[in-house]
Formats: C-alpha cells, structure tokens, sequence
C-alpha cells in the first residue's frame, strides 16, 4: 500500500503508545511481577575460573537443606544449544568445562530466595583451570587448550570476501589512508534484568513467561533442551524492560527455570541480579578495526579495505552474524566501487557478545566515518561534501549485491547542514570548540531468516465478530519500541476504523502466529506488511457484503471514520458496526491471515556469508556533534547533536523521535563513558553504578528530524527507525573533536588520557604518559606508486 | 530467619499492618507483601533508581530503605500517583509525549518528578536535568522525558492545585 493510497486518519500522527497507561499507573506486568501460588525462586551457581575443567560437582549438602526442591546440574540438560544452527554450542549447565568467569554450573529451586543462595554456597564444585584466553589476537594464536574443541585456534569463524577490483580502487587513488580503531565491549544495560517464570502444568505442558524479544527461538530451544514437543509447551512475552539486542538469543535463566520447573513440577521463577546481567551479557564486542581507503582528489572513495577481529567471549551466540554485518554494510551506504573485507569472530575466555542495537555495523562506521574525515581533510575538502560525492543513486544494487529500494541519505545530509549551521561553522570554531558529521543506516529486518525456510517471516491473524471489536492476534514482541501501537495504527487505518477498536493479543505462542522476534529491526516493516495483508482481508470481506447490500462494485467503497460508503454518493453509507453484522450474515465470522516474507530479489548474493545484510530495504541517518573540548583537563562535553533519519514514512512521528533520540543518546554512551573494563578475565564492573549508562547530567540536547523516502514496498512507505542512527553518532563526535583541537581518537570510548596525549603530540612535546593502545598508529600517504593506473576498474 | 516484627504504616492513603523481618527491604515488602509491583529494581547498588517511593512526601530509593524505618510513615508508589479516577498530571505528561518506551523506569522517573513539581512547581531545564539525574533511562535518551515533565509543568499551572498522592486527594 502506497502512501499516495488517500489521506491517513492514524497513520503519520502522533499517537501515544498504548500500554502507556497501564506503565504509568505501575500495574503493567513484567516478568519479574509475576507471582503465582507455589512458586519457587531458582538461583544459578556461576562458575569463578575463566577456563577450567569440571573434575567433580558435589550437591548433597545443598540437596539437604530444608527448602531445597531440586537442584540441576550439566546432566540434567545436555543438550547444546545456541540462536545460530552452526553455533548449538552451549548448555544450560557446563558439562565438562566452563568458560568464562560467571559460567553457569548448576541452579537451585527452593521456597524462598535466602535458602536457594544458602543452598548455592553448599555446592562443592572442585575446577582444574586451564589456560584462559582474554586477548583476541593472542587467542587466534592459540596451539592448544582451545576453548571449544570443535573450533581451532578458537576461531568461531572466519570470512574473506571482495567486491570490484580494491587493488586497482587503490591503485586510482589521490590520497590513501590506514589506521588501526579501537572499540571497547558494551552491554545493553536494559533497565529491567531477565526474569523466567516457568510453570509446570498439570496435565504436563510447560508455561513460560520470559523477558525475550524472541518467543519463538526460545520456544523451540526449550523443546529441544528439555526433550519435550514444541506443542506442549508454552511462550509468553509479558511486558519488557527493553532489549536493545539483550533479550534477543536464548538466556541461561530460561532453560535453568524451565528445567526446574520440569525437575519439580511447580512453578519456578528466576530473575538476574545486575551483577548476573553482564554475565550473561552478548553485547557489542570488543572490535579491532584496520581500515584502509582511497579517494580521488575530487573525494569519490576508490576502494575501502577493512580486517576486523571481534572479541566474541566464549559462546558463538549471534557471534557469525555479527562479524557479516560488520563487512556487509561498509560498501552499502555510499557509492563505494570496491570493497575487501576479511572478518574474524574469536572466542575468548570471557561472557559471550551477541547482538546489540546497531548489530555489527557500528564499530567498523565508526571507523569508516572517521577515516572520511581524515581524507576529506587531506583533500582540503569539506566533509559534508565528500559524503555528498560518493551518494548512491538508488534504486540500485550495491557492489555486494544489496538492493536499494529508497534512499533519504541526501535529504538527511542536507537537513543536518541546514540545521546546525554547519557552513558557517566548520573549521571556524574557536579552538576548543568543534563540529562533525557521519552517516549510519541499517537494515529493516534480515531478508534472511536464522533458520533456513520459504516460510513467511510473521503471520498475523485477525478476529472480527458480531461485537465488532477488531482483535489483531500477533506474535511480535513489543519490547518498549512501540510495535504493539504501530500494528493499532495499521489495522485501524485499514479498516477505517479508530485505533481505541483494535485490541492487540501479542506474544503467546498458544494464540499467536509465528513471528521470528524484535531483531534486526524488522517489525515494523514485516509485521506492518502482514498487518495490511490481514486488514485488507477483512476489508475485502465487509465490501462484499455491503456491496451487495448498495447493489454496487466493492471497488466502489471506502473505509473510513468507523463507516463504510460508496466513493461518489456519500449518502450511501453504514457504521462499521452495521456493517460488520452484514459481513457476517454474508459470510459467518469474520477472520482472516496476512503475513510477509521479503521477495526474491532482495536476498542478496549466493558466495559464503551473503546471507547477512540483504534487507527488503535500508535506514540512513546523518548526524552533526558538537563538542567542547577543555584542553587543560581533555573533558569534553558534548553539546548538541542534530540527527535526521530516513524512516522511509513515520507511522508514529512520537514513536519515530524516541527511537532516533534513543540511538543518538546509546551511541552517546558508547562513545563517551560506556566500556565494560576487564583485569584478565574478571569483570571489573558488572553494575550500573560502575558501569556508566549516561544520566541526564551528561546527555547532550539531542534533537531528532524525520526524513521521509516512502519506501516502494515498507507498510506505508515505512522502514526501520530504531538501530540505524546509533553508528553516526560515535564518528560524529569523534571528528568534531578534531575539528576543536585537531586530535584524531581511534579508540573507543574516547578518554580524557587520549585528547591530552593528543595534544602534546601535536604541540611536539615527548608524550608522558603511554597512549591506549593503537593511538596514533595512522599511515597517510598520497596514494603509492602503482603500475595499475586503474584502467582494470573501469 | 530473623524474628518478623509488625510495621504500621500507611501507603498509598491506606492503613497497612503486616509483619516484616528487620533486614526486609522497603522495595520488597511493597513488591512482595503488598504485591505493589509498580515499584521495579533495577540494579543492586541504589544506582539506577527504579525504586523510587515518596516517603512523607521525600523521594527515597526503596531499595536502600529498611521497610522497618516506614513505621508511622506515609509511603506513596507510583499506584497512588494522582487522586482517585485521574491522573496525576506527570503521568500525563508522560503518556501524551511518550515520556515511558519500555516504561521500567517510569515509576521512578515519576516519582522524582511529582516530588520536584511540588517542591519547584516551574523548574527550568536545568533544574529538571538536575532533578531527574538520580534516575536512569536505558530507552528514551531522555528528551520526551523533558517534553513529559514540561507538560506536566504546564497542566499543573492550569488545573486547581490539588497535592497528587496524598492522602488527602484521595
């Protein structure tokens, strides 16, 4: 459905979400509000050896406690598991060895919270440690003690691709640069820690509650763990305390509750403590970046070329999809004619990263955006204007075979500029003050689902009786970013009717279709597709009668404003609810099916690895930062960012707006306070009192503009809104901390210790103190002498 | 287990008497005993502020409260925001201007500001950034919060200044 189809009543309007209110009023239930008669707390023993073989597990003490139901261990659920079908490697419980400090080795059920801790300190667990691995590159080295024996010098896994011809990219070009980037580990710190009920029913079914953005994953998982068929077994998504990619695989605490509550046959609810939540972690990996680029002395990029190494902790998880990501979206934002990418996922001895906000592309666009500025610099080019330069011309088909359906980056480039004054100030700040740009996208949902099929993506059926209530029966998980609404808003828009009419049943896998989850920022364009697909289902059904009824065509009648009439005679019309009753007299009961599954075409190429990145379509985001820079202390205070977004159609400006300004303001954190800080393998900072998340002291005003490309095939014109801006952010900042002081930052976070080491440099004086590790490490060079002058390229 | 000793006190305008053991925390008995469950922990450090109660009108992190201490108090959560069938203006605010994403902050971000607009009925955006700094969002990167109190600001002015949460709105 088009945008152009007629004038929207809901669609485009602001709208509150609609479980606002019952989260103001505090009587919406997340998980961990759960209670339920009979109810045990499970706790998890977590291992304190980074590497270490299990020789003995000793329950008995803690199996003699009074109050301790059940306690489980490795044998009591061997089954590997894991999101990816390459990556079933990890079990609830270690079974022979754990692998990283927090590790979990066994669980305990008990009547209250105090017995079950009592009881997890009387579990005697004797370890013989093994050689940890902490650091990637010494990791990849490994010749023995590998982590999994399955995985070779701990390398998860490992892709070389390349598109166009990047020697000859390289050999064309003016100005060459290289440089090493830097990026620490981040957690999503989602306000609300995982929590599992599971309930143990008396007929022998399974009932769990979970905080998941992935129903069905953790659905089949538990079939598969806990030996029991999928249709014994039920998932619901309560109420989330977010995500931002945290709930998005299948968390130890939910099979360790769905376990015990097997083992006990009573209801058991587990929740993690803040500590526990980093354990279980899979966030954004510690990533090391080298990156070489090329551009003409006009500023058209010749040729990118990037190695990236992520630290991926000891468990694949999303860990392969992650490192694609990180290749497959460098050649698809610009114009960019050649690109080699070589990507290594490692295992470490540390918790494993997974997906979050931004998946895989936002350490390597940090990068890239910085080195634009670099060369756009030694160019004596304007850095908007290089950005501008190398745009694609969508519709089209990137170098790796990704198709462009619609493309607001010039749009949001040009709002950016406007906005913050860019001409008048770049390059003419004081000194200590300072601006930057970057640009970001991201997919609207995989085109690929993690489990091979022809299936649809999302089903969403509709229920339409003689009340006339609309009741929408969806399994997509609304975590907190408003995808509840946006189905509301859909239907209602459809149907004609108003929103308050639509009831939305969401995320119970007993009385919802199958929807693959909240990741990959998919939602709102494959659910909002199959939403379209079931109300016009309905809607064909209830012109057919009322047709009949006026003695007309159905292609002669509109929905709208709760009734139906005929296009060229509005006197012809009946409520909604009469004709509904029509309807069914016409046909019983209304109900109806729509789903979605991204075409062909948009599936992306056939070599090793082209299943990440292919998207039925693309955000794109530009962002201007300004900063304060103290050079006598290297603070810097961010002070305003400005970000457009192409959003393809903002179903929900409001909704639209958080999720922009939510992005800028993570991205904000990841670049200036945010980094999970390791001492060999041990944690330094599982908490949020340590770990910094930005409070409002330090948020920069963060102001958000839409930009609307009206995508050929989004719901409405619709694309993502919730992942893509976060990547520009980082860049953004770093470079408008060049433009104050003149200092590069390659290393993530960007320190205090970094712009003062900086500026001596640059003043000449003999550094005191030891950079971070890769500062300083660039090689400029006008483009080497080459016997290729190119002409292979063209 | 420590001896249970019985606490009075009132919360949310109601007369309470239940017995706790002296270690319990505040957050728990309301979240357990009182099954008050709007009140949410997040972290375990008194850092994030999801816990957040008024206690005699003081915002006062729950987690960081011996339930015991509450004898004789009033204690409000975010169920007894507003008088009885409205809203109180803040949640208001934070409905209309999306103020709440996942909404696990929320009773603690409007707990902080139903005690900032008592005590400062028209802060400014500083004063607002200062008050609610106590306070973490994972979500909303803050903004639609300002836009949320700011609404709240402006619909205070205009309606009869009745007290939200206390006993005698009700």
């Amino acid at each position: 459905m088009s945008a152009a189809d007629h004038n929207t009543a809901t669609i485009g309007k602001p709208m509150p979400m609609t479980d606002a209110r019952t989260k103001i009023l505090g009587l919406g239930k997340y998980a961990d509000d759960l209670h339920v008669p009979g109810m045990l707390t499970g706790r998890i023993l977590h291992s304190p050896h980074a590497h270490a073989r299990i020789v003995s597990i000793d329950t008995s003490r803690a199996a003699a406690l009074p109050g301790v139901q059940a306690i489980a261990t490795g044998q009591d659920a061997p089954t590997p598991y894991g999101i990816l079908p390459i990556g079933h490697d990890e079990c609830v419980f270690a079974v022979d060895k754990v692998r990283y400090v927090g590790d979990n080795v066994a669980a305990v059920a008990a009547t209250s919270a105090e017995i079950a801790e009592q009881a997890l300190d009387l579990i005697r667990v004797e370890y013989e440690p093994l050689q940890p691995w902490v650091d990637p590159e010494e990791s990849m080295k490994a010749e023995s003690d590998w982590i999994h024996g399955s995985r070779p010098h701990n390398i998860e896994k490992e892709y070389h691709h390349s598109f166009g011809d990047p020697e000859a990219g390289f050999c064309k070009a003016d100005f060459v640069t290289e440089r090493r980037y830097f990026a620490g580990e981040v957690n999503h710190a989602a306000m609300e820690p995982h929590s599992t009920l599971a309930i143990w029913e008396p007929d022998d079914r399974l009932m769990v509650y979970s905080s998941t953005q992935v129903p069905y994953y953790l659905h089949r998982t538990i079939s598969e763990v806990c030996a029991m068929p999928m249709n014994r077994i039920r998932v619901i998504k309560p109420l989330i305390g977010s995500g931002f990619g945290g709930k998005s695989e299948v968390i130890p605490i939910e099979i360790a509750a769905s376990v015990l509550a097997k083992k006990t046959k009573r209801p058991v609810k587990i929740t993690y403590t803040r500590e526990e939540v980093f354990y279980a972690h899979r966030g954004r990996p510690r990533t090391i970046v080298d990156l070489k680029m090329g551009i003409t002395h006009g500023g058209k990029i010749t040729a990118v070329q990037a190695r990236v190494v992520q630290d991926g902790g000891a468990y694949c998880g999303f860990g392969p999809v992650t490192v694609l990501y990180s290749g497959a979206l460098i050649g698809a934002i610009y114009d960019v004619p050649a690109v080699r990418f070589d990507g290594y996922r490692v295992l470490t001895n540390k918790p494993a990263c997974g997906a979050m906000r931004g998946h895989g592309t936002v350490n390597v666009r940090f990068a890239f955006e910085s080195m634009m500025d670099e060369l756009a610099q030694k160019a004596s080019l304007d850095p908007a204007d290089v950005r501008r330069t190398n745009l694609l011309k969508a519709p089209c088909v990137t170098v790796n075979g990704l198709r462009v359906t619609s493309y607001g980056l010039p749009e949001c480039i040009e709002k950016v500029v406007d906005r913050s004054d860019w001409s008048k100030k770049k390059g003419k700040l004081p000194r200590g003050k300072g601006i930057g740009i970057a640009c970001s996208h991201y997919v609207s949902g995989a085109a690929n689902p993690i489990i091979r099929s022809n299936m649809p993506h999302t089903t969403v059926n509709i229920k339409v009786d003689r009340d006339a209530a609309v009741t929408v029966y969806s399994g997509a998980s609304d975590i907190g970013q408003g995808s509840d609404t946006m189905q509301v808003q859909i239907v209602a828009e459809v149907l004609g009717v108003r929103p308050e009419r639509v009831k939305l049943i969401s995320a119970d896998t007993e009385l919802t279709p199958i929807d693959l989850g909240s990741y990959s920022s998919r939602v709102t364009f494959m659910v909002g597709n199959a939403c379209i697909d079931a109300a016009k289902k309905i809607r064909e059904q209830i012109f057919a009668a009322v047709a009949k009824k006026f003695g007309c065509s159905p292609s002669e009648l509109v929905s709208a404003d709760e009734t139906i009439y005929k296009r060229d005679d509005t006197r012809m019309r009946v409520t909604f609810d009469e004709a509904v009753v029509m309807a069914i007299e016409f046909h019983g009961a209304l109900v109806s099916q729509g789903s979605y599954a991204p075409p062909e075409d948009a599936r992306g190429g056939k070599f090793k690895g082209a299943g990440v990145g292919p998207s039925p379509s693309y955000s794109y985001g530009a962002q201007v930062a300004e900063v304060t820079v103290d050079p006598e202390t290297g603070h810097v205070r961010v002070d305003n960012i400005t970000a457009a977004h192409d959003c393809g159609k903002a179903l929900n400006p409001l909704a639209v707006e958080g999720q922009v300004i939510g992005s800028v303001y993570m991205g904000f954190g990841q670049a200036m306070q945010e980094e999970m800080v390791w001492n060999g393998a041990r944690l330094m900072n599982p908490s949020l009192l340590e770990y910094r998340i930005p409070t409002t002291l330090e948020n920069p005003q963060i102001e958000c503009m839409i930009v609307e490309s009206n995508d050929p095939e989004g719901p409405f014109g619709a694309k993502e809104a919730g992942e893509g801006s976060l990547a520009a952010t980082i860049p953004a900042i770093a470079n408008a901390i060049y433009d104050a002081i003149g200092v590069r930052l390659d290393t993530v976070p960007f320190s205090r210790e970094a712009v003062l080491e900086g500026l001596r440099k640059n003043a000449g004086v003999t550094p005191k103190a030891k950079a971070r590790e890769g500062n300083g490490s660039a090689r400029a060079v006008n483009a080497a002498p080459c016997s290729n002058n190119g002409e292979s390229q063209k | 287990m420590m001896q249970k000793q019985l606490l009075c006190c009132r919360v949310n305008g109601e007369e309470r008497q239940f017995a706790v053991a002296p270690n319990r925390l505040l957050l728990d008995a309301l979240r357990e005993d009182l099954e008050l469950t709007g009140t949410k922990r997040g972290c375990d450090d008194s850092s994030c502020g999801c816990c957040a109660v008024l206690i005699d009108g003081v915002p006062m992190l729950s987690c960081a409260t011996l339930a015991v201490s509450c004898e004789g108090a009033e204690v409000t959560t975010v169920e007894g925001l507003g008088a009885a069938g409205a809203l109180d203006p803040t949640q208001e605010g934070w409905v209309e201007c999306a103020g709440a994403q996942c909404g696990f902050c929320t009773p603690g971000f409007l707990i902080t500001t139903v005690a900032l607009l008592r005590r400062n009925p028209n802060p400014s955006l500083d004063e607002i950034r200062d008050a609610l700094s106590s306070n973490l969002c994972r979500c909303t990167g803050y903004m639609q919060i300002y836009e949320s109190v700011k609404y709240a600001v402006e619909k205070h002015q205009k309606s009869t200044p009745v007290p939200a949460g206390t006993a005698a709105a009700r």
